[in-house]
């Protein structure tokens, strides 16, 4: 996806990622990737600590959210 | 950006938190602490009592003719079931106070929610980098998608249960589960934004390809909650998990298109 939006010849890229990716600096977009990495973990742990974590402890508090929000619980 | 992305999703993943607690509350938890009656043996499905309230209804001979069927029709599911059913068994949540238990609800439900939320706009941030602005309403797309991914696909092959339903191996089905979510949230993306055909087609081959494979299934149906509870279960956490991520994909496509505009 990054090698995608800095692709040198961007003019020239496939019509989908001719987009404004030209504009940005290399220096924004590689801070805008590492914020999008971080947000991106950092979701993920959330909904793997409420939802998939076969940690006895965490299941038991998390028994209902479990079963509502339709994770694969017991 | 990192500090616009983490407070709209904060603000909205906690909003539709509260609002996933609400709902559930009157509409899913009742259903659960019904089912966890059946699932102790207190109550007995097709022995003439569907609850509490539904016992004085019934007289004497009624309920004995149902109990007298129900020997024969539940003595072969349930010595099949029970081998599978034993582990199933949760005393620790129906030990735990209701209020304690609803407050760690409100508090998981929270914070599944905001991680949601931080998922949606890290989306929404790899949109931008494409050029794609997402505004409120584009927002609620995304949120609709989200449940798509996260909720409604996944039940395809692994319904929303209810404590004391049997099902396969927990990790197989947890790997499904997983891969279907991420599947389906890659499928939707390339169908809304991808520009060629090809992007259509590997789309839609990825929405359908979870259920191609097909999720792991019990190996003999056994449970012990009345059908009927379980499909009012299936229906309304599917309800529940709807509306509340209309409210989370329309809060951060609000929060998110502010936090643009101002920056």
């Amino acid at each position: 996806m990054h090698g995608m939006k800095v692709a040198p010849s961007g003019v020239t890229a496939r019509r989908d990622t001719m987009t404004t990716s030209t504009s940005l600096s290399a220096a924004k977009s590689g801070s805008a990737l590492m914020a999008i990495l971080f947000v991106t973990v950092l979701g993920a742990s959330s909904v793997f600590l409420t939802g998939l974590a076969q940690s006895q402890t965490l299941h038991d508090a998390a028994h209902d959210v479990r079963h509502t929000t339709g994770f694969p619980c017991h | 950006m990192l500090k616009h992305m983490l407070t709209g999703a904060l603000f909205a993943g906690v909003l539709a938190g509260l609002f996933a607690a609400l709902l559930q509350y009157f509409l899913v938890q009742p259903l659960i602490v019904l089912s966890e009656r059946y699932e102790s043996g207190e109550l007995v499905h097709f022995a003439g009592v569907a609850g509490a309230e539904a016992a004085h209804d019934h007289d004497h001979d009624h309920d004995a003719a149902d109990a007298a069927a129900a020997t024969d029709a539940t003595a072969e599911p349930a010595a099949e079931g029970s081998e599978a059913h034993s582990h199933h068994h949760d005393e620790a949540s129906g030990e735990t106070p209701p209020l304690t238990r609803n407050m760690l609800t409100i508090g998981f439900l929270a914070l599944v929610y905001v991680g949601y939320g931080l998922l949606l706009v890290a989306g929404f941030a790899v949109a931008a980098q494409f050029g794609i602005q997402v505004t409120a309403r584009q927002g609620l797309l995304w949120g609709l998608a989200g449940f798509a991914a996260f909720q409604l696909a996944p039940a395809i092959g692994l319904a929303p249960e209810l404590p004391g339903t049997p099902a396969a191996d927990l990790t197989a089905r947890q790997i499904w589960w997983v891969g279907t979510a991420i599947a389906t949230a890659g499928g939707l993306a390339l169908i809304g934004y991808g520009r060629s055909l090809i992007a259509v087609v590997a789309g839609a081959i990825l929405l359908a390809l979870p259920h191609v494979i097909g999720a792991p299934e019990p190996a003999a149906f056994g449970g012990v909650v009345p059908p009927e509870l379980a499909a009012s279960f299936a229906a309304r956490a599917l309800a529940v998990g709807l509306a509340s991520w209309a409210l989370l994909g329309w809060l951060a496509g609000r929060f998110w298109s502010q936090d643009e505009a101002s920056t």
